[in-house]
């Protein structure tokens, strides 16, 4: 590609960019390099053989349950008629809304062997304990099902969109080759969307692998509760580094493979002409299927722990809503939506600098920048804290020798320091969406636009930002939602008398006071749902208005 | 200077997006001025709010507050170092006051009032930190289905006879850790790593959930044997919740190793900063939280018990009776965390 001074500058952009939202983790990595003593000999020889598989094996769970539950719901509701299927549309999304360590903690409540299922079941058959068979919600599969229940919308957004925007010419013609409903699914359309559930998908692992909160009130030992317990319980921050490393290392992995398996496809469309879907309508049992289908993931993923969670507010009345509480709930939606906007536009500068000018370091850089979505909240926090605290204890040393004024602290403690804290966890977010969105774009749009003397700033602007409105828009809305619930970054690096509703709930709930931290998480959910129908409607619409 | 004082929730969405914008170029957050301190603390806001209100109210010095996770606070104010805005630091636990003290991060003050309120044990021989509440691990157990005659040590439940009948939580825990960090002291690493061996093949599940998760699971019958501190149970008996108050009901308080050194004890604390600018106000403000009323208050707030001596404690706690506490200097605690820890990895438990 002929490079001119302003792609070249881009570039240099997107690497410094990538670089910076980068720093975090590599401080925390840095820390590999700090002597460990014996702290790795020893868990080597006890408990990383157990991080290691547990890990693996909740991937795994929450790899069969995202997919199983993703793809099928978004095929059903894209190319099958049944009755319901506008609801579960945009309901589908809900789960998306409820923060993981809040189910987990819900479900605990409602299936533990005090809680009140086994209780009745105990009175009505006058079994005691130990007289009968319940699955144990907290176990590793018990883990694998509520991550997947909350994960499993990421694989269902973007598997979605992928078939809405799949050309309808392919599969007509894969139909009129004499393909029914299901080899067209498994052979033309699956294949089709495989970037968009991939990129769902990777989503949902890089949060499982990042989760603390449930793996650890279910007493599962993985990598993030591994690298607390080496970090603080064995006072040893090399030790932990080398965990982290380790788990970063999974992930490079995850990519890797992905990328290598799909070098040679490309997805964009070739045609222009889109024709609205003709769905598929289904009858009798098959629709029947259909609902239940769609509507066990949305049963179990939102509408019990959401109803749990309002039976809990209620009986807690007296927690009015006052001034406190809007408070929360304005600094909550404040954050989250100054997050998304500055996630988008750096994930649209990266991304679309990757485009101009796909070279080795711009793209190794980019892939830098969106490791922080598998890293824990709080190990984040950790790598803006020290180099954060670093900058100003240097400029203020530096004021006081030279001038004699101390400038003390301008960036730590403040919401500035929370905020890139939240671009580093979820810049992967938006840059997947928005990267999967471009690649569908064909170069030659590119070129055409290059052709008429415009520069690639003015491409994106005049040519790229209108084809790609949904997938900006479903970049903004995801990072949205997902500040909103985070929770570990927040409560490290807010400054003082700054709350957020995630936070107020899980004080509560990890206080094991789960009924008070009931009004908090859900509003936190109420709060989520607006965007999320936002984003179903979105997707609706951009099947009319997104040009192939 | 927070958002509320920039913008009251009258003046509108801009007013507030424009504070917040503010907050966003860094604003001097720590006042210098006189009448104010700001706290660090891993306690809940629930917990010391209404305190640090009433503290407030009385003194006309307003109190800043960040709460967050223990370690990662420490993280924090061990970073910021000697710029760090916060004066003092409060935690749930002694080996993190301990941790604070040796990374530099706490310093070191007098004051007549607190030496005179705080027994010797559970305070910082260099004024470094000073404990508040004390939080008790001790044995509970099903009534009923458990003589209180045979239980006597924390040691004794790594007998066989237990096999299947105890519940306690993760060793991921710091109480946990703290609690065998207390025996290594006391027994040495050998024969608490064999204890630790005994206490896994008595469990009666895999350890998970939380110390309330212990004693509704024994209420409920999975166990008749849980370790958990003390408040959790007050917080139950005290629930709004009726099956929580009815679990409660049934579980009986044990005082182990009243023979020998007493039963397990932590303190929640406090510490002022190295950095401290507003060191006097902070001091102010420990010695706030040691005095009687307080105390009273403080301790109850939570189901703990008062630090100081002669302050009376809430009538759930006075029906478990008086018990002798461990004396070990709590800095040990500290000290003897990361072997606790390792000890605990060898051994199997979860």
């Amino acid at each position: 590609m002929n490079l001119n001074p302003s792609a070249r500058l881009w570039s240099t952009a997107s690497v410094a960019v990538a670089l910076l939202i980068a720093l975090p983790v590599l401080v925390v990595l840095g820390f590999v390099l700090v002597p460990s003593g014996d702290t790795w000999r020893h868990l080597a020889a006890t408990v990383l053989p157990d991080y290691v598989a547990n890990s693996l094996l909740l991937m795994l769970g929450v790899a069969l349950g995202t997919l199983i539950g993703g793809v099928g719901t978004a095929w059903l509701t894209s190319m099958c008629q049944f009755p319901g299927r506008g609801f579960f549309e945009w309901a589908l999304l809900l789960p998306m809304a409820m923060p993981a360590y809040i189910i987990a903690y819900t479900y605990t409540g409602l299936l533990d062997f005090a809680g009140p299922v086994q209780t009745n079941l105990r009175a009505l058959t006058s079994w005691g304990y130990g007289d009968y068979w319940f699955p144990e919600v907290r176990s590793l599969p018990g883990a694998a099902l509520m991550l997947s229940l909350v994960l499993f919308p990421y694989v269902y957004l973007l598997t979605r969109a992928a078939f809405l925007s799949q050309s309808l010419c392919v599969l007509d013609v894969s139909r009129t080759l004499g393909n029914g409903p299901w080899r067209t699914f498994f052979r033309v359309a699956l294949p089709l969307a495989r970037p968009a559930i991939v990129a769902g998908l990777s989503l949902a692992l890089m949060e499982t692998l990042a989760d603390y909160g449930t793996v650890q009130y279910f007493g599962v030992s993985t990598f993030t509760t591994g690298i607390f317990r080496t970090w603080y319980g064995l006072n040893s921050a090399a030790g932990a580094a080398q965990l982290s490393a380790l788990l970063l290392g999974f992930v490079l992995v995850l990519i890797t493979i992905e990328r290598s398996s799909r070098r040679q496809a490309r997805y964009h469309h070739t045609t222009q002409r889109h024709q609205a879907i003709r769905r598929h309508r289904l009858v009798g049992w098959w629709a029947a299927g259909a609902v239940t289908f769609c509507l066990i993931p949305l049963l179990f993923g939102f509408l019990i722990p959401a109803g749990q969670l309002a039976v809990w507010a209620a009986t807690i009345g007296r927690t009015a809503i006052d001034g406190d509480f809007l408070r929360l709930v304005a600094n909550s939606l404040e954050l989250a939506a100054l997050a998304s906007l500055l996630a988008l536009l750096f994930s649209l500068l990266l991304a679309y600098g990757k485009r101009l000018y796909p070279t080795r370091s711009v793209e190794g850089a980019v892939r830098l920048a969106g490791l922080g979505y598998a890293v824990p909240g709080t190990v984040i926090a950790i790598g803006v804290i020290i180099p954060f605290a670093w900058i100003d204890n240097s400029l203020d040393a530096w004021m006081r020798a030279r001038f004699g004024i101390s400038t003390g602290l301008l960036l730590s403690g403040t919401l500035t320091a929370l905020l890139f804290a939240y671009l580093v966890r979820f810049l992967a977010v938006a840059l997947q969406t928005v990267e999967s969105g471009l690649s569908k774009v064909k170069p030659s749009m590119d070129e055409a636009g290059r052709s008429l003397g415009l520069a690639p700033g003015q491409v994106l602007a005049r040519v790229h930002l209108p084809m790609l409105k949904g997938s900006l828009l479903t970049a903004l809305l995801l990072v949205f939602v997902d500040v909103l619930k985070e929770l570990p970054a927040t409560l490290i690096l807010r400054p003082f008398n700054f709350n957020t509703l995630a936070v107020r709930a899980f004080e509560l709930a990890s206080d094991e006071r789960l009924a008070d931290s009931a009004p908090a998480a859900l509003t936190i959910v109420l709060a989520g749902l607006a965007p999320v129908i936002l984003l179903s409607r979105s997707i609706t619409q951009s099947r009319h208005a997104d040009p192939a | 200077m927070t958002l509320s004082t920039l913008c009251p929730p009258s003046f509108g969405p801009l007013t507030r997006l424009a504070g917040l914008a503010a907050l966003l170029i860094a604003l001097p957050l720590q006042g210098q001025a006189a009448d104010e301190v700001n706290v660090y603390s891993s306690r809940q806001e629930d917990l010391i709010k209404p305190l640090l209100d009433r503290f407030t109210e009385q003194t006309g010095i307003k109190v800043n507050l960040v709460t967050g996770k223990d370690d990662a606070l420490l993280q924090r104010l061990q970073s910021e170092g000697i710029n760090s805005p916060a004066d003092l630091l409060m935690t749930a636990d002694a080996g993190r006051l301990y941790r604070a003290k040796t990374a530099g991060s706490t310093q070191g003050v007098s004051s007549e009032a607190l030496t005179m309120a705080i027994p010797s044990t559970y305070r910082d021989p260099e004024g470094h930190w000073f404990g508040l509440t004390l939080r008790a691990r001790p044995i509970l157990y099903v009534k009923g289905k458990i003589d209180p005659a045979s239980l006597s040590t924390y040691e004794a439940l790594a007998d066989p006879a237990f096999k299947g009948k105890i519940c306690i939580r993760s060793s991921d825990n710091i109480y946990n850790q703290s609690m065998v960090a207390s025996m290594i002291a006391a027994d040495g690493a050998e024969a608490a790593e064999t204890w630790a061996k005994g206490l896994v093949a008595n469990l009666a599940r895999p350890p998970k959930g939380g110390d309330r998760d212990q004693i509704k699971a024994a209420a409920a019958g999975e166990c008749d044997i849980a370790v958990a501190n003390t408040y959790y149970l007050a917080g139950m008996l005290a629930s709004e919740d009726a099956a929580d108050r009815s679990a409660a009901g049934v579980i009986g308080v044990f005082w182990p190793n009243q023979e020998g050194r007493g039963a397990h004890v932590n303190v929640s604390g406090a510490a002022v900063t190295a950095g401290a600018k507003n060191k006097e106000t902070a001091i102010r403000l420990i010695e706030f939280l040691a005095s009687p009323e307080s105390q009273q208050w403080y301790a109850e707030a939570n189901g703990e018990y008062p630090v100081r001596e002669g302050v009376q404690v809430s009538p759930a706690l006075a029906a478990w009776g008086t018990f002798k506490a461990d004396p070990l200097n709590l800095e040990q605690l500290g000290e003897l965390n990361a072997d606790a820890v390792r000890l605990m990895d060898r051994a199997g438990w979860r």
